[in-house]
């Protein structure tokens, strides 16, 4: 059994666990469990309800800007500078698209996987990448949302600085694990 | 920061379109992105609603006050505003225990659960507190151990070094994480974005409004004659 064997048998089991404590424990205190679950149940539809309109307006704007042609302007704008950590030109339109959308920068980090080898360079940099930050722009929207807080003061600066320092560490670490040099 | 990045972004879209011609695929996105935002907001409503009707269960046995102690050491280091008996605490350890083991699934509502929890201490309606901005510094720099979707899509292409990526992924998303939650540290006490500042500014240009839900003892004093500017008179309810 590798530890990644260990790991997906830790995270399949970990709600299961919980739930049989939590319903265990509420049990033994006699808490009236199905009237209390179906009251809380309730938040679940009103929260889902109000993301709506923060979710759509964050992601129509990103949309736009997705399809614009703009984010490939902005990478041939910053490629001298990134190429400084290593960071292949290739994987620039990927990068930035990571803060923005999930879904896109997913299917970039396919496409560059695909074309040049899950054991190459670049793909080894897009997949570090990927897996070493979140949608920032997605996240904020959503969570905010949630409690329609619209001011989110230094989130946004927070949230990039680190997706910038994924992006520098997953360059630095590919290129001195694997040794392919700066 | 939000409303200039949000205006920015159609206003870019927009001129970039028409300059690379792409203006079609432009409006085609508002179409799709608006449908899209709806299907996830709507798909999450089963998943939130099983896991809001768990955590009441553990607020009314008394669970989330012995794990919330439990934590609470831990917590105060991150999130000094949450008082030692709030029931974020115990919500927050689960959110970041299903992010650590990577239950994306299990993971948002107890993040959206937390982020409502801690709205309780905010005397703001519309300004993010210390606490929020923390939580969020962590949720979008992301401390999931295993990229398991990652993974899954390179073993489909290549089953071969499919996991290679994991340590470099732990290490990644630990330096991203300490970098987010480093900045938010500085950036709380910069003159420009420090709550109290912040507060100040809004209350100046009518645009903040007071939370009738905060429970801390230390609500906002209005100034006499304060009007709201943002009161579209949508808040009827």
């Amino acid at each position: 059994m590798s530890v990644q064997d260990v790991f997906n048998a830790i995270s399949t089991w970990a709600i299961p666990v919980v739930i049989f404590i939590v319903v265990g424990y509420a049990l033994a205190k006699r808490v009236p469990i199905y009237s209390v679950f179906t009251t809380g149940a309730k938040d679940g539809f009103s929260t889902a309800v109000m993301i709506i309109p923060y979710l759509v307006a964050m992601l129509c704007a990103i949309g736009m800007l997705r399809a614009s042609g703009a984010m490939d302007a902005f990478c041939n704008l910053i490629d001298p500078i990134t190429s400084l950590i290593g960071c292949p030109g290739e994987v620039l339109p990927f990068a930035v698209m990571r803060s923005f959308s999930g879904g896109g920068a997913e299917g970039m980090m396919t496409e560059l996987v695909t074309t040049y080898g899950t054991q190459s360079q670049i793909g080894r940099i897009a997949s570090v990448a990927m897996g070493s930050t979140e949608t920032t722009f997605y996240i904020l929207a959503v969570y905010f949302g949630s409690v329609g807080v619209t001011n989110s003061r230094h989130s946004v600066a927070a949230g990039l600085l680190g997706d910038l320092a994924s992006l520098i560490a997953s360059c630095v670490i590919v290129n001195l694990l694997w040794g392919y040099g700066f | 920061m939000m409303n200039y990045l949000f205006a920015a972004f159609m206003l870019i879209g927009v001129v970039a379109g028409g300059i690379t011609g792409t203006m079609d695929a432009v409006l085609q996105n508002i179409f799709d992105f608006a449908q899209s935002g709806v299907d996830i907001a709507l798909g999450l409503i089963g998943t939130m609603a099983f896991f809001c009707g768990l955590m009441k269960l553990m607020e009314e046995s008394g669970l989330c006050d012995k794990l919330g102690k439990a934590i609470y050491p831990v917590m105060r280091l991150l999130f000094p505003d949450v008082p030692a008996d709030h029931p974020a605490n115990s919500i927050m350890a689960l959110y970041f225990a299903a992010n650590i083991l990577g239950i994306g699934n299990a993971a948002t509502p107890f993040g959206l659960k937390t982020m409502q929890e801690l709205q309780t201490l905010n005397k703001t309606k519309n300004i993010a507190t210390n606490a929020q901005c923390m939580l969020m510094a962590i949720s979008t720099t992301s401390i999931t151990l295993l990229p398991s979707t990652v993974i899954s899509i390179r073993a489909s292409i290549q089953a071969d070094g499919a996991a290679e990526i994991v340590v470099p992924v732990i290490i990644a998303t630990t330096i991203s994480t300490v970098t987010g939650v480093g900045f938010s540290l500085l950036f709380q006490r910069t003159k420009r974005w420090k709550l109290e500042n912040v507060i100040e500014r809004e209350i100046a240009a009518g645009t903040l409004e007071v939370n009738e839900d905060y429970i801390g003892d230390d609500p906002i004093v209005l100034p006499e004659g304060y009007k709201l500017k943002t009161d579209f008179g949508s808040k009827e309810e």
